[in-house]
C-alpha cells in the first residue's frame, strides 16, 4: 500500500465558490423536491438493482486508487456510495445543504468514475453510474465545483470546452497548416470538405494549448494519404465536461452538434484524437442520451486509427525509439472499449524497449484526473495528486523515463503526479512517438 | 426554380473543363466545386509563389491572395471565397474582394436568389455580420448561429451581448450573456444561452431556442419567451404560408419529446427523440425525424409514423414541392438508404446525398456513392458511375435532369432525359 497522502501535506479545507455559493442557495424543500424528481423520473431500474444487490462486502475498496493512496474506508467506493446515494435514498431526499455540498465534493473530486471498482465488485455493480447520478442531483441543485461548471458553460455557449471562439478555431487550424507545410508542402487541413472519408475531431485544449497535436495529426494524415477533413464550425470538439457535471441536456446538445457536423460532411467515419473521456461521451453516454444505440457515424479513437494505419501499411516505422517506455492504459478506452492490445501493438511497433507497468490493461490504476476531476481546477489539485500516490508508486516501479498515455486528462494527471513525486519521467502521446519514428515519404518532403 | 428556367436545358453534353490538367498550371489544386447551372467548375489553387487564387473553367482569377478557403457558388452562380491579404480577411465575389476588410471572416450564407451574401466577421475582438460588404453597425462579444430571410432583407444571429470573465459561473447562469440581434440590433432580453433560430418567411419575426438559468429551456419569439418551460428544446422553425407567427419546436418534458407550436403541444405522440421538424411548402403538413423507441429512427408526419424504422440514423427530411410526398436518408445496419414515403429504395449505398424531388413530386433523385464511385440514382435507378458527381437538378418540366460530373478528369455538364435512368 502507498504512503498515506496525508503525510505529504497537511489537510486544509478547500474553498470552492461553486460549492459554497451553490449550497448557500439551497433549502431543504428544494433538495427534497429535486432528489425525488430524479428518483422517480430519471433513475433507471438499474439503480434500484444496484442498491438492492450490494452486500456491503467492501471488495471494491482495493480497486480504488483513492483508497489505496489514503487507506481509510471513507475513500473506498462503497464508502463514497454510503456517504451519498445510500443516505439520499434512505432519507428520501430529506438531506441538508451541507450534505449536498459534501456529496458534490465526493462525487466530483473523490471519484474519477473510472469503473475499476466495477471489476472488483462480485456483482459488477456500476458504482460510477451511482456517482454520476449523485453529480446529476448536485447539478440540478446548482452545487457543482466552479471550474468544471465554467467548462460546462463553455460547452453550452460555444460547443467546445475552452471558450474557443469560432474564428480562433479556424485561425488555429490555418496557422498549424501553414507551419506544417514548411515540412510537407502538399499538406492541407481541409475545412468542411464534404464527402471526405474521415472527419477528424479533437478536444478544446488542442487549439487552446496543444496546437502541435493538430500539426502532428496533419502530418500523419498526409503521410498516410488519408482523405480527411475538419469542421470549420461547431462540432469539432468531441469532449464533454457537461457529461461529468451531470448536465445531460448540454451533453446531448454537444454530442448532437458533433455527430451532425460529421453527418452533414458526409464522412464515413469520425477519428478522434487521443482523449479518453471524449471517447466515453461519443461512444457510450452522449449518443445514448440522444437515442442512438451506437454512434450514428462510426467513431474510432486515435490509437485504433494508428493501429489500423500500421496494420494496413499506410504508415511505416522507419526507426524505433531506443529509450525504454511504459504505457498507461486510459480507463475510457481500455475498460470502456478494450483497446489495450492495439496499444501494445503500437508500442512494440515503435519502441525497442517496452516496460509494462503493473497492474496494467483493464486493471490499470486511473490517473486521478479523469472523470472531470482535473477540470475541477486549481483548488482541488493538491488533493487530486495526494489521492494517487499509488500511481506514483506504480510509475516509479517501471524505472523508465517515458510514459506513453493516449489521453489528455491522463497527461494532465500524470504530469502532476510526476512533478509532485519527482519521478523523473515525462509523458508522450502516441502521436508524439509516431512523429519520431514513422517514415515520411521523400516525395512529400519540402 | 425560377432561376433554373433560364438555364440551358437543350445541350445534351458539354465538356466544360478538364480539372485534372490544372495540376500542370498550379503548384496545388484543391477539390472542385461546380456552379448551380453546371456551366462553371472551380477550385482553389496555389501558385508556385505560395499565393492562392481560384481557377474557374481553367482560368485563374486575376487577383491572388495570401490565403483562401471556403469556395462557394451562390444560387445565382456567383463564386465566392474567403480571402486574406496582409493579415486582413474579406470575401471575394467572382474574384473581386469586398472593400471592407476584417480581422477574420467566416460562415458565408446566401439568400434564396443569391443576391444577398453574408458572412460572420470579427474586428478588434468584436463580432457581427457583414451583409453585401456592409458590416452591422453594432458588434458583440461573440456570435453563434445566424440565419437570413429568403428575400435577404434581414439577418438574425445569436450573439453574446454581455462580457464575461473567466469562471464567472453565477453571472453566466443568473444574469445571462446571450441574446438575439436582428440586423445588428439586439433584443433587450438577455438569456443564459441562445442557440438555433429562424426568421418567419415574411421577415417580421424571429424565434430562437433559449435557456434561462441551467434548467429552463424554451423558445423566445421577438424577445418574449413562451410561458411554457421545458427540460430541453431544439431549434424552432416557422410555419410558412400563414399570416400568423407560428414558431414550431421540439420540446422535451418528463424524458420524452414532442412538437409544440407557440408553446402548446401539437402532437399527442411522444418520442425518445424528435428533431429536424419541417413543414410542407404549403404549410399544411408537419413532419419530423423521430425515435419512437431507443435506437430506432423513422419519420412522423402530423404525428403518424412511417411503418419502417432504421437502427442508426435518419436525416435530410425533404417534402416534395407539392407537399404530397416526403423523402429522407436513413442508415441501417451500416448501409445508407433513400427512403421515400416510408419505403426504402432496394439499393443500399456507402453514402447518399439529400433527396431532390421533381417539380411535380413524381420523381426523386440523389447523388449516391458505392465502392468509391459516384452516380445519380433516380427513383432508385442508377446512372453511370463517375469519379465525382454533384446532386442532380430537375428541369422545370421535370422531364430532364442536369447532371454535373467528372469522368477521366474531365468535367461534363449533361442534360439527361429522365427516361435514360
Amino acid at each position: 500500500m502507498a504512503v498515506p497522502a496525508t503525510k505529504l501535506k497537511e489537510k486544509k479545507e478547500i474553498i470552492d465558490v461553486g460549492l459554497e455559493e451553490g449550497a448557500a442557495r439551497l433549502t431543504y424543500e428544494k433538495i427534497e423536491q429535486v432528489i425525488n424528481r430524479v428518483i422517480t423520473g430519471e433513475m433507471a431500474a438499474r439503480m434500484k438493482v444496484y442498491v438492492d444487490t450490494c452486500i456491503h462486502c467492501g471488495m471494491c475498496s482495493t480497486a480504488c486508487h483513492y483508497y489505496l493512496s489514503h487507506g481509510t474506508p471513507e475513500w473506498a467506493p462503497v464508502g463514497k456510495v454510503k456517504q451519498t446515494m445510500w443516505e439520499i435514498l434512505e432519507k428520501k431526499g430529506k438531506v441538508s445543504p451541507e450534505f449536498i455540498k459534501r456529496a458534490s465534493i465526493i462525487a466530483s473530486t473523490e471519484c474519477n468514475v473510472c469503473r475499476r471498482c466495477s471489476m472488483y465488485c462480485p456483482y459488477g455493480i456500476d458504482i460510477a453510474y451511482i456517482m454520476a447520478t449523485v453529480r446529476r442531483i448536485c447539478h440540478l441543485l446548482g452545487v457543482t465545483p466552479q471550474y468544471i461548471q465554467d467548462t460546462a458553460h463553455s460547452h453550452s455557449a460555444t460547443m467546445n470546452q475552452m471558450w474557443v471562439k469560432e474564428d480562433e478555431w479556424i485561425d488555429t487550424l490555418q496557422w498549424q497548416e501553414g507551419e506544417a507545410q514548411a515540412e510537407l508542402p502538399s499538406l492541407r487541413i481541409a475545412l468542411d470538405k464534404e464527402g471526405a472519408d474521415i472527419m477528424y475531431s479533437v478536444i478544446g485544449p488542442e487549439p487552446k494549448f496543444r496546437a502541435q497535436l493538430i500539426y502532428q495529426a496533419a502530418i500523419l494524415m498526409t503521410a498516410a494519404g488519408v482523405d480527411w477533413t475538419m469542421p470549420a464550425g461547431p462540432g469539432w470538439d468531441n469532449s464533454d465536461m457537461a457529461m461529468f457535471t451531470g448536465d445531460f441536456e448540454i451533453m446531448g446538445r454537444v454530442k448532437r452538434t458533433h455527430f451532425e457536423a460529421a453527418a452533414n460532411l458526409r464522412v464515413k467515419k469520425i477519428v478522434m484524437g487521443e482523449c479518453g473521456h471524449a471517447f466515453r461521451s461519443v461512444y457510450d453516454v452522449g449518443n445514448r442520451w440522444l437515442g442512438w444505440k451506437m454512434p450514428p457515424i462510426p467513431v474510432i479513437h486515435a490509437t485504433q486509427f494508428y493501429y489500423e494505419l500500421l496494420k494496413e501499411g499506410k504508415i511505416k516505422i522507419a526507426r524505433k525509439l531506443k529509450e525504454p517506455v511504459t504505457l498507461h492504459d486510459p480507463c475510457n478506452i481500455v475498460r470502456g472499449r478494450g483497446l489495450h492490445e492495439m496499444m501494445r501493438y503500437l508500442v512494440n511497433a515503435t519502441c525497442e524497449n517496452f516496460v509494462e507497468m503493473y497492474p496494467n490493461r483493464e486493471q490499470n490504476h486511473c490517473c486521478c484526473a479523469g472523470g472531470g476531476v482535473i477540470n475541477c481546477g486549481p483548488p482541488w489539485k493538491t488533493k487530486r495528486v495526494e489521492s494517487n500516490s499509488i500511481k506514483a508508486e506504480q510509475l516509479a516501479a517501471t524505472g523508465v523515463h517515458i510514459c506513453i498515455a493516449p489521453c489528455h486528462n491522463c497527461h494532465g494527471g500524470l504530469d502532476d503526479i510526476i512533478n509532485t513525486y519527482k519521478l523523473n519521467m515525462h509523458t508522450m502521446f502516441f502521436i508524439d512517438v509516431l512523429m519520431k519514428t514513422m517514415e515520411i515519404p521523400d516525395s512529400l518532403k519540402a | 426554380m425560377s432561376e433554373s428556367k433560364k438555364w440551358d436545358w437543350d445541350t445534351s453534353e458539354e465538356l466544360i473543363a478538364t480539372p485534372s490538367e490544372w495540376k500542370t498550371k498550379f503548384a496545388r489544386v484543391q477539390e472542385p466545386y461546380v456552379g448551380p447551372d453546371g456551366k462553371k467548375v472551380a477550385a482553389i489553387v496555389r501558385n508556385e509563389d505560395g499565393t492562392y487564387t481560384a481557377c474557374v473553367n481553367g482560368e485563374a482569377w486575376e487577383n491572388t491572395y495570401d490565403n483562401m478557403w471556403n469556395l462557394k457558388f451562390g444560387p445565382d452562380g456567383r463564386l465566392t471565397a474567403i480571402v486574406s491579404e496582409a493579415g486582413e480577411w474579406t470575401l471575394a465575389v467572382d474574384g473581386v474582394p469586398w472593400e471592407n476588410k476584417f480581422a477574420y471572416v467566416w460562415d458565408t450564407k446566401f439568400n434564396e436568389d443569391g443576391q444577398t451574401i453574408a458572412v460572420k466577421i470579427q474586428q478588434d475582438t468584436r463580432y457581427g455580420v457583414a451583409v453585401n460588404d456592409q458590416p452591422w453597425e453594432n458588434s458583440f462579444e461573440h456570435i453563434g448561429k445566424y440565419v437570413m430571410t429568403p428575400d435577404g432583407q434581414h439577418v438574425a444571429a445569436a450573439v453574446q451581448a454581455v462580457p464575461l470573465r473567466e469562471a464567472e459561473v453565477f453571472k453566466f447562469k443568473d444574469e445571462g450573456t446571450w441574446t438575439v440581434a436582428v440586423d445588428g440590433n439586439a433584443w433587450e432580453k438577455i438569456f443564459t444561452n441562445v442557440w438555433g433560430l429562424d426568421c418567419s418567411p415574411d421577415g417580421k419575426h424571429v424565434a430562437a431556442e433559449v435557456r434561462m438559468g441551467l434548467y429552463d429551456y424554451t423558445i423566445a419569439m421577438d424577445g418574449e419567451m413562451w410561458p411554457e418551460k421545458f427540460n430541453c428544446v431544439w431549434e424552432p422553425v416557422f410555419r410558412p404560408k400563414t399570416s400568423e407567427a407560428l414558431a414550431t419546436a421540439p420540446v422535451r418534458a418528463a424524458g420524452k419529446w414532442t412538437l409544440a407550436v407557440n408553446g402548446k403541444p401539437v402532437w399527442d405522440s411522444k418520442f425518445v427523440q424528435c428533431w429536424h421538424q419541417t413543414y410542407s411548402p404549403d404549410g399544411r403538413k408537419l413532419a419530423a425525424i423521430v425515435a419512437p423507441s431507443f435506437g430506432q429512427w423513422t419519420v412522423a408526419i402530423d404525428g403518424k409514423l412511417w411503418a419502417t424504422t432504421f437502427n442508426e440514423l435518419v436525416q435530410d427530411l425533404t417534402f416534395s414541392p407539392d407537399g404530397k410526398r416526403l423523402a429522407a436518408i436513413a442508415k441501417d445496419d451500416g448501409h445508407w438508404k433513400m427512403v421515400v414515403d416510408g419505403t426504402p429504395w432496394p439499393a443500399m449505398y456507402d453514402m447518399v446525398w439529400p433527396p431532390v424531388f421533381s417539380p411535380d413530386g413524381s420523381k426523386v433523385a440523389s447523388k449516391v456513392e458505392k465502392g468509391g464511385k459516384y452516380t445519380i440514382a433516380l427513383n432508385g435507378k442508377p446512372w453511370r458511375e463517375c469519379e465525382a458527381i454533384w446532386n442532380p437538378v430537375f428541369s422545370p418540366d421535370g422531364k430532364k435532369v442536369l447532371v454535373r460530373s467528372i469522368e477521366d478528369g474531365k468535367y461534363y455538364r449533361r442534360i439527361v432525359p429522365v427516361s435514360e435512368f
